[in-house]
């Protein structure tokens, strides 16, 4: 009891004082529509939980073998209709969220793209040792450890890693889905309202890996418009050579920007990382990682 | 090529405080414990009754010595990730840089599961097994031996670590590409690698051993559906083990192929493909949850029907929901890695087929209840771990479920959520279910009882620390927190954090009065000792023989024609339809001959095993040759068994009388 208290009062205090951030305060219809998954699934499991909890400790106390008044049946050992509910009990119970499982994924599905009216914009985002690269290839700019998109715009990623895994996480917006070197993975997120959102690395990938983080700014659609045209008036040239002078290890790097991207840079570094032979790949010594 | 492969002083971290420290403390407690042993003269004793003791009950008491043992190490290390997450915020780096702090938390995963949690459960079966069976010991008592040695091998290997050279830096499941040549070029996931292979092959010998017992040793009449529950428990996790075990091998050795001589299983180039790696892990490792947690609801359910006072409610249901988790536990592996993009169609599979594992799972909880129900409940610390982990558990099952939905699972997945809820199963599931054990076998084990007022404090400290330190987690997690940081920017985490700190400190004294429980019982060993065989008015067979049992466990197999035999025997007896103990005529008994064959092979399996990580190929050969040679000779054995004289037997049954045999 004091359990389910305890769980009660946690929730609830991070459901009231924790909504300024994470999976709670969701700020795009993705992440809104998975946190409504988390609620219902919980509330519905609640529902025998919590009896179970109580008649737990309520059965316990009151078959205690001090206690005079209960009656002790020693052979209280089946009873076919008690089976036939113990049974039925979880498998309804499953039943029900198992059907919230197979609507939420088909409906969430992380490469199913965004249905609006707006063009989506496209960003393909790669991990390195420890940062993360954003190519707008639509655009021709790419930024270095922040994330620029435009509020009510879905934003359609393709994903891949330079070389360990990693995993793209931005809370408020949508679940995470794995960076992974030599493959793509896609996810789809929007945000419906302007502000800075966190993003992160959410699988362990090495040293580096707590400063793998960065920040999300949505902005509305002229103001993004702006950062654009601001872009690619400064900034360095992402080709091959100046990817490979960002794909040393570095470690809580400041975000920069390009202000423009050689063109199929994100297909030749998946490319590049799934041959032996290509300089792209042993771009840096191992000794790099070894240092101690 | 030099004589010591890479090894050399730089190996030795001699500017690391806290490591040197660490390693300063266990070698001063080593080298007293034996230089104490030695002078004391208990050598020979040590030797001869428990090193090369071929006899389950001291082969499983040795299993949880190593287990309780690594607890501790195990546990240092979760209470200082605590306390650097409890500090690093904001601009501070705490006081483990990042290469040690990832050591800890790889090394924390790894002793838990395999060198804790999987030697618990071993050496309660051990112990239980062939005593709940009527049987005289395993199916290959010596075998038994090895695989003891064997895990110890691994502990030592694993420990060794932290004094020479470093521990994996990639998370216990040491996950490609990360775990590969290229981005780990330290001995770390050797050290990892060769450690899990040589521990590997003593737990699925374990599984052979369980197995074959279990299936081919039972007492005369006891049917499957006479079996104790706990036994069936051990049973379908023992399946696990020879099924999954072989997997883990196979999957290991493919990443040492790749580390040692350049194939490209998992490797980021050459067409390898590190999710094969993450597919096969999970393959075992999902398999591996259920394999701890099913024993541990054996205990609990023969825990619960003993202090009820009852038989267990649903017997024959709960044999089916066992059976039907031990089929189930290999179609969800999936779950582990919704993240990694799979079509929806996949996900759907998986996250359902995780929950369906929860139905039996459920339907277990409700037996119990319903065995409490009517029953005369008995508040012994044993019941107390029971009750605690089945107000527990369900929770945890609640935040499994939420897990086991994709679309939640992409919101939480790698956070610390995920941290609070994997413990919130394994801590109340596992671990209390092994303490359960621990106090409900003490008696048969050593012929007393443990102390009942520090137990309970004991388990109060853990059941409220367990809580205070994995709470907040979930809460973190929620908040957009992932696991394994070694610092972070953001401040709301902190007070959480410092809840869970507090929590691992109320832990501490927790695991500190199991010390003393130890202790004081040891103390007090004449007042709480068990003379009569069965402390707790038990129902299985191994309370019907005395404490500590002798090496030949029963003077007669017991003869059972029912489920609960015992238990059935005393009732009738109670009502004056029997008498307590039959006359037998006494024969001589064949046990098994001790053998030094596992400390020997498992000693050069240590020196094959540090060869490899440190590249010593002479070293390598000469230990691989050596444990080859030692299982050779031990194979042109010309006698293994002692036999024991009739009125030796007799003699024990008359100094060591049980009021009721069967």
């Amino acid at each position: 009891m004091r359990y389910g208290l305890l769980t009660l009062v946690l929730i609830g205090a991070s459901l009231l004082g924790g909504c300024t951030e994470g999976v709670l305060d969701p700020k795009g219809p993705i992440a809104l529509a998975e946190r409504q998954i988390l609620i219902n699934a919980t509330g519905i499991m609640l529902a025998i939980v919590i009896p179970v909890v109580i008649a737990t400790l309520g059965v316990g106390f009151w078959f205690r073998a001090s206690n005079e008044r209960a009656r002790y049946r020693p052979d209280f050992v089946y009873s076919g209709r008690l089976e036939m509910l113990v049974w039925s009990i979880p498998l309804m119970t499953v039943l029900l969220t198992g059907t919230v499982a197979w609507i939420g994924a088909y409906d969430l599905d992380p490469p199913k793209l965004i249905a609006s009216s707006t063009k989506p914009i496209k960003v393909q985002a790669i991990s390195l040792d420890w940062k993360w690269l954003f190519i707008y290839p639509e655009l021709g700019v790419a930024s270095v450890n922040h994330l620029t998109i435009p509020v009510g715009t879905p934003v359609s990623f393709e994903l891949t890693s330079s070389g360990v895994m990693n995993s793209f996480f931005v809370p408020q917006l949508a679940g995470q889905i794995y960076a992974m070197s030599g493959m793509v993975t896609r996810l789809n997120l929007q945000a419906d309202y302007a502000g800075t959102y966190r993003g992160l690395s959410a699988n362990f990938s090495g040293e580096g890996f707590a400063d793998m983080h960065f920040n999300v700014d949505a902005m509305p659609p002229e103001r993004f418009a702006q950062w654009v045209d601001s872009t690619r008036s400064v900034g360095p040239v992402l080709d091959l050579k100046t990817y490979a002078d960002l794909a040393r290890p570095s470690v809580a790097v400041t975000p920069f920007t390009y202000h423009s991207v050689a063109p199929g840079l994100f297909d030749s570094i998946r490319m590049a990382s799934m041959q032996s032979d290509d300089a792209l790949c042993r771009r840096y010594p191992t000794s790099m990682r070894a240092e101690k | 090529m030099t004589l010591l492969g890479k090894l050399d002083w730089s190996a030795v971290p001699f500017d690391q405080p806290i490591i040197m420290g660490t390693v300063g403390v266990m070698v001063v407690a080593i080298v007293s414990i034996l230089s104490w042993v030695t002078l004391k003269g208990y050598v020979p004793y040590l030797w001869r009754e428990w090193i090369t003791s071929v006899d389950h009950k001291r082969i499983g008491v040795m299993y949880i010595v190593l287990a309780l043992v690594m607890l501790l190490r195990g546990f240092a290390d979760g209470i200082m990730m605590r306390t650097q997450q409890a500090v690093a915020a904001g601009g501070a780096q705490g006081y483990l840089p990042p290469e040690h702090f990832d050591q800890i938390f790889s090394a924390h995963g790894t002793i838990m599961i395999f060198f804790v949690a999987m030697p618990l459960v071993i050496g309660l079966m051990n112990f239980a097994i062939p005593l709940q069976l009527g049987a005289r010991d395993v199916a290959f008592p010596t075998m038994n031996s090895i695989s003891f040695w064997l895990t110890a091998s691994g502990v030592l290997l694993t420990n060794v670590s932290l004094a020479v050279g470093e521990f994996a830096k990639t998370g216990w499941f040491a996950y490609p590409p990360l775990s590969e040549l290229q981005f780990s070029p330290g001995v770390g996931v050797d050290y990892y690698l060769w450690s899990l292979q040589i521990s590997g092959i003593g737990t699925l010998l374990s599984g052979v051993n369980f197995v074959t017992t279990i299936l081919k040793m039972r007492a005369p009449g006891m049917s499957y559906l006479r079996m104790p529950v706990f036994c069936w428990t051990a049973l379908a996790s023992n399946l696990l083990i020879v099924a999954a075990f072989p997997v883990l091998t196979a999957l290991f050795a493919m990443l040492l192929l790749d580390r040692y001589l350049g194939f490209h299983f998992f490797t980021v180039d050459a067409g390898g493909n590190a999710m094969m790696y993450v597919n096969l892990f999970w393959v075992w490792g999902h398999p591996e949850v259920y394999i701890l947690v099913l024993p541990a609801f054996g205990i609990f359910s023969e825990v619960t029907a003993t202090f009820s006072g009852k038989s267990l409610f649903g017997y024959r249901s709960m044999v089916l929901a066992t059976m039907a988790i031990c089929v189930l536990s290999y179609t969800v592996w999936l779950h582990h890695f919704f993240t990694m993009g799979a079509s929806a169609s996949v996900n759907a599979f998986f996250g359902i087929t995780s929950m369906i594992i929860g139905v039996p799972t459920g339907v277990k909880v409700f037996n119990w209840l319903f065995t409490m129900y009517g029953g005369r409940v008995r508040f012994n610390v044993p019941v107390l771990w029971t009750i605690g982990f089945m107000v527990s558990f369900v929770f945890g099952g609640l935040t499994g479920v939420l897990l086991a939905l994709p679309a939640v699972d992409w919101q939480v997945h790698n956070s610390v959520f995920l941290v609070a809820h994997f413990h919130h199963v394994i801590i109340p599931g596992v671990l209390f279910g092994c303490m359960a054990g621990y106090n409900y076998w003490f008696p048969k084990a050593f012929g007393f009882r443990l102390d009942e007022r520090w137990g309970k404090a004991a388990f109060w400290c853990w059941f409220i620390g367990f809580h205070l330190a994995f709470m907040p987690l979930y809460v973190t997690g929620l908040m957009g927190m992932p696991r394994r940081l070694q610092h972070y920017d953001v401040l709301s985490w902190q007070p959480w954090l410092l809840v869970a700190e507090s929590g691992a400190v109320v832990i501490l004294l927790g695991i500190i009065f199991q010390i003393v429980q130890l202790v004081v019982s040891i103390r007090d060993r004449e007042e709480l000792r068990d003379t009569t065989g069965d402390p707790w008015n038990g129902r299985t067979l191994e309370w019907a023989t005395a404490s500590p049992p002798p090496d030949w466990n029963f003077a007669v197999l017991p003869r059972v024609d029912e489920l609960d035999a015992f238990w059935a025997r005393k009732q009738r007896m109670l009502a004056e339809q029997e008498l307590p103990v039959r006359q037998h005529a006494y024969q001589p008994i064949e046990v098994p001959k001790n053998s030094p064959v596992g400390v020997v092979t498992a000693f050069f399996a240590v020196v094959a095993g540090f060869a490899l990580i440190w590249h010593i190929w002479w070293m390598a050969g000469f230990g691989v040759l050596g444990a080859a040679v030692t299982l050779l000779a031990f194979m042109f054995r010309t006698k293994d068994e002692v036999e024991i004289p009739a009125d030796q037997v007799g003699l024990f049954d008359r100094v060591h009388p049980v009021e009721v045999s069967l």
